[in-house]
């Protein structure tokens, strides 16, 4: 404390992409919320799916056939996407709460990078955390099944690219979370936002005649996202990778309106 | 060096900023001085590129901020004490700001060493005190070894060591050539902090000098008169640009003439003087006088100001 010459730092400091994702990952990691939040999102996960699964097995279904076990086992993912778009809004609203937003964009003044630093130090966090999450889920479930000769294997058609997408779709939810995040720099605009988009459409849509309902339901986010984690297709929705493809056009136009202000607004 | 050409903001309909034109030059400690409200913040805010001007432009060693490639190694800043996520550690949020220009991790531990946080760097800042808080604003501002220090109120929360280390501090910036612009509201803090002093009211520059020349060309010098006779004395001093107040106690208060031409005028009247007393006015008054027109939240009791 009395010593009042700091000692010189002759190292390079240019900012670049890759720089500010490590850092955005460091922002991620230190907040013992985050991990909590991501605890709890996997907690859901195998959680949820395992209590519904041991709960369908008590009560079989009438028509086997019918019986779609991905969905059964993974239908914690249905849960654990608030937990995880909850993380995505806050991970970026708590800079702006805490006003240590300027002190990140005085480092990045390009701003845009931190953005994207963001997103994909967020996106790659969730992916790697929920792909076991979701394998877990799946192979517990199964071995639950398998009482009642519900299961499925992973090698039957569809399975891997339901179990995968599962984990894809929380992805997606969690980007969509920190892209309204972005756009509202609020934690309850981003967080109502992100339950309004999920859930509303469906809401509003079951108001409108069945001929209008019927037709536009597959575009919704929800029933589009979820088509890719199951393996039964829903003569209601698009297929699984169209309806993923058209739900991540969600967390990608939000974010593209969220660096579009990020860099005319004030901080 | 930063150079400020007619910057302003305006938000909505409030003039944060006017017209503000001023530079800011290396190797010595410049500081920005305000009442509350007056735009510094604002200023800050505009020089480091977080808020855009509404016109006019403000260039730090020759470009805006936005486009130097190494910006913690051009500017180092502490804007608002405790701007941390209050779950991390102080040690993480260096970390983390370190990370963006690749500065190593050594450097971060450097840092809190010198602003004495190390006792408590790894622990939630949830719990930092102002003072701390300050401290790893300061930390933060240093990360970069930057050649161009902004510190809004730095000095704000300190304890009376706190405060003389930042001072020293700043000044030793300064003399390795750095360039070192320093906000507060209060002149006493400045006049033994800066060697110059950029001074806004209401968004508009109202004084650009050094700190002396700033108290000589502020300064009015007052004469206090206590005589046996004020009321006979006081006829005697008038005249052109001389101001004669009385106060309690048989003291007239005399601004435009010496302490010579008053004992001479008492002398030939015949009027006996009891105390005749030049006084210089304080950098604080001078500030006050400066500013009385451009003070945004003027308390309503009189003598509130400081
Ligand atoms: N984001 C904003 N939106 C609207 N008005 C603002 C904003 N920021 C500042 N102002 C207004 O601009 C004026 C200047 O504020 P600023 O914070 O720059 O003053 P300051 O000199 O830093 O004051 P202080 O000594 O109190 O810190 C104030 O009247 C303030 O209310
Ligand atoms: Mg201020």
């Amino acid at each position: 404390m009395n010593n009042v010459t700091l000692p010189a730092y002759p190292g390079e400091q240019h900012i670049n992409q890759v720089r500010v994702i490590r850092s955005e990952w460091i922002k991620l990691r230190s907040l013992p919320s985050t991990i909590w939040c991501l605890l709890a999102t996997v907690a859901l996960v195998v959680g949820v799916g395992l209590a519904y699964t041991t709960l369908r097995v008590a009560r079989p279904p009438a028509d086997p056939t019918t019986f779609d076990a991905v969905s059964v086992s993974l239908s914690g993912v249905q849960l654990a996407q608030f937990a995880i778009g909850v993380l995505g809004v806050l991970f970026i609203t708590g800079e702006y709460a805490t006003a240590s937003i300027r002190v990140s964009l005085a480092a990045v003044p390009g701003r845009l990078p931190m953005l994207w630093g963001k997103a994909v130090a967020f996106g790659l966090t969730t992916l790697v955390i929920s792909v076991p999450a979701v394998l877990a889920s799946f192979l517990a479930g199964q071995s639950i099944l398998s009482a009642q000769d519900l299961d499925i294997g992973l090698g039957e058609p569809g399975v891997v690219r339901a179990v995968l997408g599962s984990a894809l779709f929380l992805t997606a939810v969690g980007l969509l979370g920190l892209s309204l995040g972005a756009l509202l720099r609020n934690t309850a605009g981003g967080i109502s936002a992100l339950f309004g988009l999920l859930f509303a459409p469906q809401l509003v849509l079951g108001l409108l005649p069945e001929s209008v309902s019927d037709a536009a339901y597959r575009y919704l986010p929800t029933p589009a996202g979820a088509a890719v984690s199951s393996v039964h297709q829903d003569p209601l929705a698009l297929g699984p990778w169209t309806g993923f493809a058209l739900f991540c056009l969600y967390p990608v136009i939000v974010l593209g309106l969220a660096a579009w202000q990020l860099r005319r607004r004030d901080a | 060096m930063i150079e400020a050409r007619k910057l302003t903001k305006r938000y909505g309909d409030k003039l944060a900023v006017d017209g503000l034109t001023f530079t800011v030059s290396p190797g010595m400690v410049t500081g920005f001085l305000g009442p509350n409200g007056a735009g510094k913040s604002t200023t800050m805010r505009m020089i480091l590129g977080l808020d855009a001007p509404t016109s006019g432009s403000v260039l730090v060693n020759g470009k805006p901020y936005r486009a130097h490639t190494a910006p913690l190694r051009e500017v180092g800043a502490l804007l608002e004490a405790r701007s941390i996520h209050p779950g991390r550690s102080a040690y993480n949020h260096l970390l983390a700001l370190a990370r963006t220009s690749g500065i190593h991790r050594s450097r971060v531990d450097e840092v809190i060493e010198a602003v004495g946080l190390a006792g408590v760097a790894r622990r939630r800042a949830g719990k930092f005190s102002l003072g701390m808080g300050q401290r790893l604003g300061i930390a933060t501002a240093m990360l970069g070894d930057p050649h161009t220090v902004i510190l809004d109120e730095p000095l704000n929360g300190l304890d009376t060591d706190g405060i003389r280390w930042v001072r020293a501090l700043l000044q030793s910036l300064a003399a390795e050539g750095r360039t070192v612009f320093v906000s507060s509201h209060l002149m006493s803090e400045m006049a033994l902090t800066a060697q110059h002093l950029i001074v806004i009211g209401k968004g508009r520059l109202i004084a650009d000098t050094g700190v002396a020349e700033f108290v000589r060309a502020g300064s009015r010098s007052v004469v206090r008169v206590r005589t046996t006779h004020p009321d006979a004395l006081a006829p005697r001093l008038s005249g052109p640009g001389i101001e004669v107040s009385f106060d309690r106690d048989n003291t007239l208060t005399v601004s435009g003439l010496t302490t010579d031409q008053i004992g001479m005028a008492a002398g030939a009247a015949g009027i006996t003087l009891l105390e005749l007393t030049a006084e210089q006015a304080s950098l604080e008054e001078v500030f006050i006088d400066l500013t009385r027109d451009a003070v945004e939240h003027r308390a309503n009791t009189v003598g509130a100001t400081p």
